[in-house]
């Protein structure tokens, strides 16, 4: 099997009957069993069920009913719910949680014929950007098992980069696709806001909130998105659209450019950087492409982070009051009264970033603050949100870093999470407008990966991922992997 | 504002227990983040609607009929404590 094979080669090895997805499967569970002890990509391995969605993919195929993910390997991210297998949500708070359904995400991709292999680490709650925040411990980055995959999405990210699967869903509250990707050296893409149903996904932030796809290369990217999008009636702030682009996709891959775009390069963000040199690059491109690129500002850029971790706070400590002990998860041991069994099954079942958040999150709304933090934050948000509406009366899609670096070493910024949430500096203003971006492998620093992010309209990701695609076949970033194999 | 924030009382809202080592790193790491999100108070935000939804979109309404099935076995399943079709708790009433 060759590794690091895209989706697309392996579908086409399947449809070829080069291979049977129960091969397949053989193949890359003994892969993931030998890497999992030192990368920890993987909370929950479920072979027993992976190999019986591949018997059930080649029985699809045999009957003619196979789709482009028949038989295809993946991971989901523990997040989402998976009925009858552990979903932890790497939160002692969920050790014991075995899922009573199935998210939409999960439904959709498992229709489609795609083989889960089992669930991938990821922060606590999605409260992270580095992995670190596990109660199922860290992560190594498949370039090096010293740094960081980044986060919150850092076990899916560090599958796809190691070669263990080549599809993972991922889910981003203000980055949380995005970095991971960039630092583990892959495609992510963060739709628009209530493109991918949040049905069965564990609530962080419910405004920010939105499944998405990791991946080798925006082909894939696309691909696996293609059956993860759509209108959800189970989610009340799906997004009721019909776009035929977006139904193209399985089989006609993703469509080329209306023509050539106008591309703006937000200059604050660049000016954040000490080096840009692999952005400049990209920009070079970019304009080989025929593309123009302009200089951009978004004004109130700086503000997106206090607002976001206001926002995401407030929603956070609201979401998370549902675990007390009563009705699923942790529970304390001989709970002395009703405030007992909440108070030291809480505090027992979360960990100290989760409690962190909570606890912002319970300042910015109480009392006397609510209208300083909440209602202030909330009208940062239309400020920002205002910056993009103004950029893309001037541009068709914005170009940034993705992060402010390369991964960062394991340990290095756990001490300060206010210096961790800057990581996210880049990321979080489009969280807050609600856009989609991607982030794409563009070059190397210290020999470990380097990320651009592509901004697009609400709704246009088919922009970014045809920009991104077409990227791709001009350079070879996103087929470099790891030296060590898995 | 940083410096007035009370973390007992915080603890207790958000239903946490913390112990005295936990309760002083907790204030230490708040007044940081806090004085980091302090930053936003100088944008002048007068007149400004607050965001709500990244879209604005509005909450979609169904029709006013039964959609859903009683499957209390099956959620009460992964409950804790369960009898008869309850969820148990302590004595709450003597």
């Amino acid at each position: 099997m060759q590794p690091y094979a895209t989706a697309r080669r392996l579908s086409a090895g399947l449809a070829a009957n080069e291979f049977s997805a129960a091969e397949l499967i053989d193949h890359y569970l003994s892969a993931i069993n030998a890497a999992n002890p030192r990368s920890n990509a993987f909370i929950t391995i479920n072979e027993a069920g992976a190999r019986a969605a591949a018997a059930a993919a080649d029985e699809a195929r045999r009957q003619g009913h196979a789709t482009a993910l028949t038989g295809v390997p993946m991971a989901h991210k523990d997040i989402f719910c998976t009925q009858g297998v552990l979903t932890t949500c790497a939160s002692h708070m969920l050790h014991n949680f075995v899922a009573p359904y199935d998210a939409t995400v999960v439904q959709q991709l498992q229709n489609a014929g795609a083989v889960c292999v089992g669930k991938a680490n990821m922060d606590e709650f999605a409260m992270g950007s580095s992995n670190e925040n596990s109660a199922y411990g860290a992560v190594a980055n498949p370039w090096s098992a010293a740094h960081v995959p980044g986060g919150s999405s850092g076990g899916s990210a560090a599958a796809v980069g190691a070669g263990l699967v080549p599809l993972a869903t991922g889910t981003d509250t203000g980055g949380s696709i995005r970095q991971p990707a960039a630092f583990c050296g892959i495609t992510g893409l963060k739709p628009t806001y209530g493109r991918v149903s949040r049905y069965g996904m564990i609530a962080f932030a419910s405004s920010l909130d939105q499944g998405g796809p990791l991946a080798h290369d925006a082909e894939d990217a696309a691909l696996m998105f293609s059956y993860m999008a759509g209108f959800d009636e189970k989610d009340s702030t799906s997004a009721d659209r019909h776009d035929a682009w977006l139904a193209q996709i399985p089989e006609h891959g993703i469509g080329d450019l209306p023509g050539n775009l106008t591309i703006g390069l937000p200059t604050s963000f660049f000016a954040a950087l000490d080096d840009t040199s692999h952005l400049d690059q990209v920009r070079r491109e970019l304009e080989g492409l025929g593309h123009t690129c302009v200089d951009i500002t978004l004004p109130n850029a700086d503000a997106a982070i206090p607002a976001y971790y206001v926002i995401a706070g407030a929603e956070a400590s609201t979401n998370l009051s549902r675990y007390d002990g009563v009705r699923f998860g942790h529970r304390c041991e001989n709970p002395q009264s009703l405030e007992d069994l909440y108070e030291r099954s809480r505090s027992e079942g979360f960990g100290e970033e989760v409690k962190r958040r909570i606890l912002t999150g319970t300042y910015a709304l109480s009392v006397g603050y609510f209208d300083a933090y909440y209602v202030k934050a909330q009208k940062v948000r239309r400020l920002i949100s205002n910056d993009f509406i103004s950029a893309f009366k001037q541009v068709d899609v914005i170009l940034t870093p993705t992060a402010p670096g390369p991964a960062f070493e394991a340990g290095a910024l756990t001490k300060d999470p206010v210096a961790m949430y800057q990581q996210d500096k880049f990321t979080v203003p489009v969280s807050l407008a609600g856009l989609p971006a991607l982030s794409m492998p563009c070059g190397f620093a210290e020999g470990l990966p380097l990320g651009a992010q592509l901004i697009a309209p609400a709704f246009r990701e088919d922009l970014i991922l045809a920009l991104a695609r077409d990227f791709q076949r001009q350079t070879d970033w996103h087929t470099q992997h790891p030296q060590v194999a898995s | 504002m940083a410096d007035n924030i009370n973390i007992p009382h915080l603890a207790r809202l958000a239903r946490l227990s913390l112990d005295d080592a936990a309760q002083a790193r907790a204030a230490d790491d708040l007044g940081n983040i806090i004085d980091m999100i302090d930053v936003m108070q100088a944008i002048p935000t007068d007149g400004i609607e607050p965001m709500a939804h990244p879209l604005d979109a509005t909450q979609r309404l169904r029709a006013d009929a039964v959609t859903e099935q009683v499957e209390r076995a099956i959620f009460q399943n992964v409950a804790p404590e369960t009898a008869d079709g309850y969820y148990l708790v302590p004595r709450v009433v003597e």
